[in-house]
């Protein structure tokens, strides 16, 4: 039994009685928290793992027909084919968020207006091999952002659920308990404060019965 | 405006170049912090890097995943494919669950 240090008035015990009920409520919200960013969890870690293995399949097919091509072309003509681009991208991002839990939404932007302008060169002295590749690689790029954008989700709220399993761990164990616990020891501490006045008042008084009664037989 | 960029060797990351990212080509491993420090200076929001770098610069990279503005995905490379993009996710699951409930299936089957 954890008995908080504190002094048994009635002034800390409703203190603490406050503090208790805040305790509670606060414990049901956060279990409630805790249930819900897992199911949210769950939910994104399955959207991420899908999202992956579409990402590693693909990567797989473009890197083939990024060798194949360079199998066909010179490392140099592939390089300056690839290395100046005409399309540009950037990124804003909004958060959104999940339990308190800031999770980042991206939203690609690109310079030129059309997103199928991505071929930074000629067709005249490439071969075709590139245009598959940077035309796969070009369509997964949604993907990969996607994935960027849960895979974050994932790590925040793993950690979240973390740090909310262990506050409603102690709420549970440690501190709801040891509030009980100092209740029931300062009603104990009041209760036997009571009794023990209450007995030197009897005490008391029989004392000063047996005076009266002594004082009397005297004057008889 | 936040900006994209990839890390890797010249062959698995040069294809992102056309599409507009920035490439940060790194061929030695010892670089592979220093080049991924150096793009979060640099005020990249999303960082792409191949897996085998990523696995060379892990300190550097569980920094920036308790960062919550920055973001950084493994990519597998030319090369080989080590399955550290699903390993990350299935220990996020571990930590979260408290065993990966969602990875394990795979692994045994």
């Amino acid at each position: 039994m954890a008995v908080m240090n504190v002094n048994p008035t009635r002034m800390e015990l409703t203190k603490l009685k406050k503090q208790l009920i805040t305790a509670v409520k606060g414990h049901k919200l956060l279990k409630d928290k805790r249930d819900e960013l897992m199911r949210r969890f769950l939910e994104t870690v399955r959207e991420a793992k899908t999202l992956r293995e579409t990402f590693e399949a693909g990567m797989k097919r473009v890197n083939s027909d990024f060798l194949s091509a360079s199998g066909v072309m010179s490392a140099e003509s592939v390089d300056a084919a690839l290395l100046y681009p005409k399309q540009e991208v950037y990124l804003d991002i909004d958060t959104q968020n999940v339990m308190s839990v800031n999770i980042p939404v991206y939203n690609i932007k690109t310079r030129t207006a059309h997103n199928s302008d991505i071929y930074s060169y000629g067709f005249a002295s490439t071969s075709f091999e590139l245009d598959t590749a940077v035309k796969g690689l070009s369509d997964l790029l949604p993907v990969m952002l996607e994935l960027a954008q849960k895979e974050k989700a994932v790590i925040t709220m793993a950690d979240e659920i973390e740090k909310t399993r262990r506050r409603v761990n102690a709420l549970e164990h440690v501190l709801i308990p040891m509030y009980r616990d100092t209740i029931r020891f300062i009603t104990m501490k009041l209760e036997e404060n009571e009794r023990s006045s209450r007995a030197r008042l009897m005490k008391v008084k029989d004392m000063m019965i047996e005076q009266q009664i002594e004082y009397k037989r005297a004057n008889r | 405006m936040a900006k994209i960029c990839c890390i890797g060797d010249r062959d698995s990351i040069k294809g992102f170049a056309a599409l507009g990212l920035d490439i940060f080509v790194c061929e030695e491993d010892e670089a592979a912090d220093k080049v991924l420090k150096q793009a979060v200076d640099n005020g990249y929001a999303v960082i792409y890097i191949t897996e085998y770098l990523a696995a060379l610069a892990k300190k550097q990279v569980d920094r920036i995943d308790k960062s919550p503005d920055l973001c950084v995905v493994p990519i597998p490379s030319v090369k080989a494919n080590s399955g550290i993009g699903v390993k990350r996710l299935s220990e996020a699951v571990e930590k979260a669950v408290g065993s990966d409930i969602i990875f394990n299936k795979e692994s045994t089957k």
